[in-house]
């Protein structure tokens, strides 16, 4: 049983997906970035676009690195049920981790929280932070989406009472109006709703893994607010704050209400590779 | 929205002349720092200490840079903005002490229009923008304080129509930031 999934297989895809992350961009992002500039009423914000595309092009065609800010490397691994393993799979992530730093490279961003001492390999305390999950089947699937401080710092969480789902709107538009140029807009926001206190966290994590185009009708109706601010890319106005909304919700306790919004920037890095699935 | 080539460092009457919204392209030499840099220039200025470079009429990038060594030479491999309100409190304070006359970044800062008035403008680079930003920068001159880590280090980097940097707050005292952020907040008072 996935006898295919080895060690070194691990390694290698890690390397692999994380080099594919930060040198491009997912071909959804890249088109609503393309259709942002067509629609943009602003002379500025065409222009702060125009620099994105440009950005993405030259970071493509030299295999570095979109952002220099190469984040902070956070994994998502669901694992099949079927699957057994021999080997050790966190090891073999951070292993990965830390060859992909020196050779795509990957700037160093994890230090100490207190003392501000940088490990030098993005590896560390806690790091990276890799989140795991069963699902059916006898495959792995990882999903590295590194994350830049920018947008996560203007990331915010509140506990609601049970009664203000209705607040959760302008909790949001609060949020994105707090941050302004600060998470390098035009952003995709994701909204975590329920769960618990770290899971309404998790969830608005996720949720700006999904495809940008897919929203619903609440979630269009609050990507129209968020526009309707004016802040625009980078801050400097515009028709276009954000790309997309995307909402993730888990049940949660009767007494409490907890939402999470995680900002993410226009560079939402991320890729993924399944391995195993073989008899 | 008019274009502007500039050089290094920027003359009175060419600071005089940019509006908030115009593009300027720069050629010469600027200076990264960032959090721990700013917090070690002020701690040395407070001490009445020299600094191993020279601020006069310098442009002060808040970028941490991606490089990478090759033989004794440093290249850029990635160079964007970072987020520039981080040093808007010791902002003012270095203003204070030495000439600055550009400030480059992202997304803005806070309160900090009064103390660049009449001698310093902000420039805004396209955040996230890391390749584009290498791509105009010609060298690595040299490093300082590399103790303070890869990106809060003090690297010296001579560019060449390093743009488009979009004026953000001009010497005159306007700050275009402030300006969307007040429009903003009348939007976000009526959709509540």
């Amino acid at each position: 049983m996935a006898a295919d999934i080895s060690y070194d297989t691990v390694v290698n895809s890690v390397v692999e997906i994380l080099k594919k992350a930060q040198t491009g961009l997912p071909q959804d992002v890249t088109d609503a970035l393309k259709r942002a500039a067509s629609q943009e009423s602003s002379d500025i914000a065409r222009e702060q676009i125009g620099a994105i595309l440009k950005n993405i092009d030259i970071a493509s065609r030299k295999q570095v690195p979109v952002c220099q800010d190469t984040g902070i490397l956070i994994f998502f691994v669901e694992i099949g049920r079927e699957v057994k393993l021999d080997f050790d799979l966190e090891a073999a992530i951070i292993e990965g981790a830390q060859i992909a730093t020196k050779t795509i490279p990957l700037r160093p961003n994890a230090v100490d929280p207190l003392t501000r001492h940088n490990t030098g390999t993005n590896t560390g305390n806690g790091i990276p932070d890799i989140k795991y999950e069963f699902v059916e089947g006898n495959m792995i699937r990882i999903t590295a989406a590194p994350k830049g401080a920018g947008s996560e710092n203007m990331s915010a969480i509140r506990m609601f009472n049970p009664t203000e789902a209705d607040r959760i709107r302008e909790f949001v538009l609060e949020t994105i109006l707090k941050a302004g140029g600060k998470p390098c807009p035009p952003i995709i926001v994701g909204i975590g709703i329920g769960g618990s206190f770290d899971k309404a966290a998790r969830l608005s994590k996720l949720a700006l893994l999904e495809d940008t185009d897919k929203m619903d009708d609440f979630e269009k109706s609050l990507l129209e607010d968020i526009n309707a601010l004016g802040i625009g890319p980078m801050g400097l106005g515009g028709d276009t704050t954000a790309l997309a909304v995307h909402i993730k919700k888990a049940c949660c306790h009767t007494a409490s209400l907890p939402v999470a919004v995680n900002i993410q920037c226009w560079a939402n890095r991320h890729a993924s590779v399944t391995l195993g699935g073989g008899e | 929205m008019t274009e502007f080539h500039l050089s290094m460092p920027l003359k009175k009457e060419e600071l005089e002349q940019l509006s908030t919204g115009d593009v300027v392209y720069l050629t010469g030499t600027v200076l990264t720092a960032r959090d721990e840099a700013h917090a070690r220039i002020l701690e040395l200025a407070g001490k009445g200490e020299e600094l191993p470079f020279d601020l006069e009429g310098a442009a002060i990038y808040h970028c941490g840079p991606l490089m990478r060594q090759k033989d004794d030479r440093w290249e850029v491999v990635a160079a964007g903005p970072t987020t520039s309100a981080r040093m808007s409190k010791m902002t003012p304070r270095l203003l204070d002490k030495y000439n600055v006359t550009a400030l480059i970044g992202k997304g803005g800062m806070d309160n900090v229009a009064g103390s660049l008035k009449g001698k310093c403008v902000y420039l805004a680079f396209t955040g996230g923008c890391a390749a584009l930003a290498a791509e105009n920068i010609r060298e690595v001159e040299t490093v300082h304080w590399p103790d303070l880590g890869m990106p809060e280090a003090v690297w010296v980097l001579r560019v060449e129509n390093f743009g488009p940097l979009i004026v953000g707050i001009d010497a005159k005292g306007n700050d275009l930031f402030a300006k969307i952020e007040e429009r903003a907040r009348k939007v976000f008072s009526g959709l509540r």
